[in-house]
């Protein structure tokens, strides 16, 4: 299959008043027409800010290097007036607070038909059609009352699949979306979920499911990439991973996921928390919470290496990971 | 939106009538009137006065017989400049003050939401820092320093302007007075609109415009300018009360014949029924363009209407 | 008047910040406080405020002339370190420092009459309308709304037709005018620390309403009077030159600095120094205002803009 997005050595630095950190270093990854690739990591493992860089979309203080290819246009440094052919149409982004991402002042219609008549060349006319259709797709009732209402006057359930549909329009070869169901109760977040599976299925469009909760990753994403501090630590096949972890924070981010852990028997989150940016641990950023820790991982940093054909993982320890062993 | 407007007029009624009544109230019970001048009176010259003006009849009568000329757009005559009625002084004034504070009012709430949406976009670049220097003169040195400073350096010292005065037609004498009322009223709302803006900029809904590929201009027009003009808009209302606090100086630093000026020289002469009469004026208009304000900014906030 | 310091619209922040945070209502303050006093810009507003302050009341025993004083030799003229008339004279022969800094006592004093007025009523006006909330306070504060969107310098101006005469009165009714943002924060403040256990103590032991404003709530107020004092005075000395520059406000002999201005500006082409010299102390006390005022706004309301 073809590979729709290339990214490589991928880094977002922020500037700060007198220094800087680096939310997000070295990131490789690729994706596949159609595939969905799940990203996950706890809050602030720079999910977002990868995939903000690559959309162009960083705050004011933020800059990003390294290469992310989209057949071949590389989208890192594209100027705005050129991002601007690309975000929308092909490469599309739904955003992880549904509550702040639509225009208060705008229309629900008005806020999606702008993107068919800027891509697609559609007249009013024919754009609100195309909306109200969409609307109905990611199941809005009524859509056509609700094509007409403000985003205050909706639900936050009905605001995320204003943000879905508005995301869908001209069917995206990528469409990334960050924590789409978290702002959902679990029925509707079922819901979604499987319309995405139809819906990536029927558009042919590659997914990005960034989240932190694992539940939702077990039964869409084909592919899986974990981050820890701005790096990936783990990536691979979901199957594999969840049934044969092989990097320590995988392992426990599996044992603190509500439904995985069943199996397991206990529900453990992981110790200590996250690190901040600013002062990420030497060697291995994992080490002041990881149970299978050795003297090299103080000094040195683990490089993300092949572990099998199809996944990789930035981990010195080489054992059997058993999940007793976990402080 | 119709509602809206209905229920805001409602409300400014009885503040019209309440600003009536304390303010007749309050100078009729003040100590001292116009003619206690330097030289008494004669008692009966004083008497047959009291009479005209009706100042012999119970208090309450005086006010019910100012109300209902109120209502019928008589203001009462004025006790100092004795051949004139308030509601003649106000209709030779108020014209012209209300084209001098209107053409301010546009031109510094248009200039300053331009100069602050430029000085936004270049945040911390040399047009924001000319900007903000601009804005900080403006509003630090107070109206009648100003007017003062202007007349003289581009009238007495440079020749170019005319120092003052008025005839109708004349634009070239309304230069200076709208620049020095637009100066300070057009740096609040750059400010304003400066602040909001770069605001609104990082919002996550500006984020979203940019992630469907917009482009810069439509960003800014569609989803940026209505939010960040909100707190412009209720700014306005205020701004519209400096403004008129502006004019009484303007009006008298470059002795124009507006309305300002026959209420600063009613005001010394402690011409009851003049000082009267122009409060109501400048409160009816105050509330009605405050309404107006209102009504703007609920057109701009969807989420107002339904409050 | 207001607006140099954009004084309604972070105070009203800050007081609807006192009414949400109830028990961090006082950390607030003080956090502003902290925040204020690590802004360079304003420290060093607060320091030349001091100096001209301080010069405004000392200076006049240093200076060989006082304001009064009618220099026969030396009628309208410029600046002259002999005769120890370092900024000139005016048309009567005074030495125009001397009147500058009694012009700067002048205003000083109004502004400070004016404003210990407006915080006397508003602590009262505030804590009433917040101590006994429900019906009382909604509308008390309606009443309060109302008034912010009447043009405050009409009702200034038909004070000065009833006093006048006497500044000090008229400067009274300017305080009685001003109230209304402080009404707004104490109401605040009253509201946070209502619910406070040392309150429902007090309550329970039979305290009266009045006594637990006076004990317990107004000792609370420090912080918000010097925020909102250091807003209001700038206003003052503003709308004080302003009437004074119509003739309506501090009058002959005595003297202010718009009285200065009012006079000096006519003049300003032959004896510009009778302009520039108060002009400039002016501006320089609405400068450093501006800067301490700009200071309290971030430190009230510390999300970077
Ligand atoms: N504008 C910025 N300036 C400085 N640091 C920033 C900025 N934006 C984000 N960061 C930092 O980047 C880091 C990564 O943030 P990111 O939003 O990618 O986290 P995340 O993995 O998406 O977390 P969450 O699950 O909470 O969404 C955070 O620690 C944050 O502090
Ligand atoms: S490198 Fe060492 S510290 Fe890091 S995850 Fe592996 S075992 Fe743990
Ligand atoms: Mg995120």
């Amino acid at each position: 299959m073809t590979d729709v997005l290339v990214v490589d050595d991928l880094d977002v630095t922020f500037a700060l008043h007198d220094s800087e950190v680096k939310a997000v270093s070295d990131l490789d990854f690729s994706l596949a027409q159609g595939e969905t690739l799940a990203v996950v990591g706890e809050s602030g493992s720079g999910k977002s800010q990868a995939f903000l860089s690559i959309m162009g979309l960083l705050a004011r203080n933020g800059k990003a290097s390294g290469r992310a290819m989209m057949g071949d246009v590389n989208l890192i440094g594209l100027p705005p007036n050129e991002l601007d052919r690309y975000r929308g149409k092909d490469i599309a982004m739904i955003f992880q607070d549904p509550m702040t991402s639509l225009n208060p002042t705008l229309k629900v219609k008005t806020q999606l038909a702008e993107v068919l008549v800027r891509h697609q060349g559609y007249d009013n006319e024919k754009a609100n059609r195309a909306v109200v259709e969409m609307l109905e797709r990611v199941g809005i009732p009524e859509p056509v009352k609700r094509a007409n209402a403000y985003p205050h006057e909706l639900s936050g359930g009905m605001r995320q699949r204003v943000m879905i549909a508005m995301a869908l329009l001209c069917r995206p070869k990528i469409l990334i979306a960050d924590e789409p169901t978290t702002a959902l109760d679990v029925t509707v977040q079922a819901q979604m979920l499987d319309l995405f599976k139809t819906l990536t299925h029927d558009f042919g469009t590659a997914m990005v499911l960034i989240t932190h909760d694992l539940g939702v990753v077990a039964g869409i994403a084909d592919r899986m990439m974990v981050m820890y501090g701005g790096r990936c630590v783990e990536k691979g096949p979901t199957d594999t991973l969840f049934y044969d972890p092989r990097h320590p924070y995988t392992l426990g981010l599996l044992h603190s996921t509500p439904h995985v852990a069943k199996r397991a028997r206990r529900l453990d989150p992981i110790q200590g928390l996250p690190p901040s940016l600013e002062h990420l641990p030497r060697g291995c950023a994992f080490h002041p919470r990881c149970a299978f820790r050795f003297e090299r991982c103080f000094e040195e940093r683990p490089p993300l290496l092949p572990v099998e054909a199809v996944r990789e993982k930035a981990c010195w320890y080489q054992g059997e990971l058993k999940y007793g062993e976990v402080a | 939106m119709f509602g809206y407007a209905l229920r805001r007029v409602l409300t400014a009624i009885p503040i019209v009538l309440i600003t009536i009544t304390v303010c007749f109230f309050i100078l009729r019970l003040a100590p001292g009137g116009p003619f206690d001048g330097e030289r008494a009176l004669p008692p009966d010259v004083m008497k047959n006065l009291r009479a005209h003006y009706n100042l012999d009849q119970p208090l309450l009568t005086q006010y019910l017989i100012y109300l209902g000329g109120v209502l019928r757009g008589d203001f009462g005559p004025s006790m100092v400049m004795e051949d004139f009625s308030v509601s003649r002084l106000i209709s030779i004034g108020l014209p012209f003050t209300l084209m001098l504070g209107f053409s301010a009012f546009v031109v510094g709430t248009i200039g300053g939401m331009l100069a602050g949406a430029v000085a936004a976009v270049n945040q911390n670049k040399w047009p924001d820092y000319l900007l903000v220097a601009i804005v900080l003169v403006g509003i630090i040195i107070p109206n009648f320093l100003m007017a003062n400073l202007v007349q003289l350096f581009f009238g007495v010292y440079l020749h170019w302007l005319p120092v003052g005065g008025y005839h109708p037609g004349s634009l070239i004498h309304l230069v200076l007075p709208i620049f020095i009322l637009a100066l300070p009223h057009g740096g609040r709302v750059a400010r304003l609109v400066r602040g909001s803006m770069i605001e609104v900029l990082g919002t996550n809904y500006v984020r979203t415009a940019r992630s469907k590929g917009l482009g810069t201009r439509l960003i800014l027009a569609r989803h940026a300018l209505k939010p960040a003009l909100l707190p412009v808009v209720s700014y306005l209302g205020p701004g519209l009360s400096y403004l008129l606090t502006g004019s009484l100086v303007v009006e008298q630093v470059f002795a124009l014949p507006g309305i300002g000026k026959y209420f600063i020289t009613a005001a010394l002469n402690r011409d009851y029924g003049l000082v009267l009469g122009t409060t109501i004026l400048y409160v009816f208009i105050i509330l009605a363009l405050n309404l107006i304000v209102d009504v703007l900014y609920a057109w701009l906030d969807p989420k107002v209407r339904y409050r | 008047m207001a607006g140099i310091t954009g004084k309604d619209a972070a105070l009203t922040a800050y007081a609807d910040a006192l009414a949400a945070q109830a028990p961090k209502g006082r950390s607030l303050t003080q956090d502003a406080l902290r925040r204020l006093f690590n802004n360079k810009a304003a420290l060093l507003s607060i320091f030349v405020l001091t100096a001209i302050v301080l010069f405004a009341y000392i200076g006049p025993y240093l200076l060989p002339w006082a304001y009064d004083k009618i220099d026969w030799a030396g009628i309208r003229k410029p600046p002259d370190w002999a005769k120890g008339h370092y900024f000139g004279t005016d048309q009567n022969g005074r030495d125009m420092l001397a009147r500058t800094l009694q012009g700067t006592q002048m205003s000083l004093l109004v502004a400070a009459v004016a404003t210990g007025v407006s915080v006397v009523i508003g602590i009262i006006y505030g804590a009433i309308a917040g101590y006994f909330g429900g019906r009382i306070d909604a509308v008390m504060m309606r009443f309060v709304d109302i008034m912010y969107a009447l043009p405050y310098i009409l009702f200034v101006i038909i004070l000065v037709v009833i006093f006048g005469r006497s500044p000090v009165l008229l400067f009274v009714g300017i305080g009685c005018l001003e109230w209304l943002t402080m009404a707004r924060i104490v109401r605040g403040q009253t509201l946070s620390i209502k619910q406070r256990e040392f309150i429902e103590a007090a309550k329970a032991g039979g305290a009266r309403p009045f006594t637990i404003i006076f004990r317990h709530i107004v000792p609370n107020l420090t912080g918000p009077v010097v925020i909102y004092a250091t807003l209001t005075i700038p206003e003052i000395i503003i709308t004080e030159s302003f009437l004074s520059y119509l003739g309506l406000g501090v009058q002959e002999p005595q003297t202010s600095l718009g009285t200065l201005i009012s006079f000096g500006a006519p003049v300003a082409e032959a004896l510009p120094w009778m302009l520039y010299t108060p002009a400039a102390i002016l501006v320089t006390m609405l400068l450093c205002f501006s800067y301490l005022g700009d200071g309290l706004r971030d430190a009230l309301d510390p999300k970077d803009r």
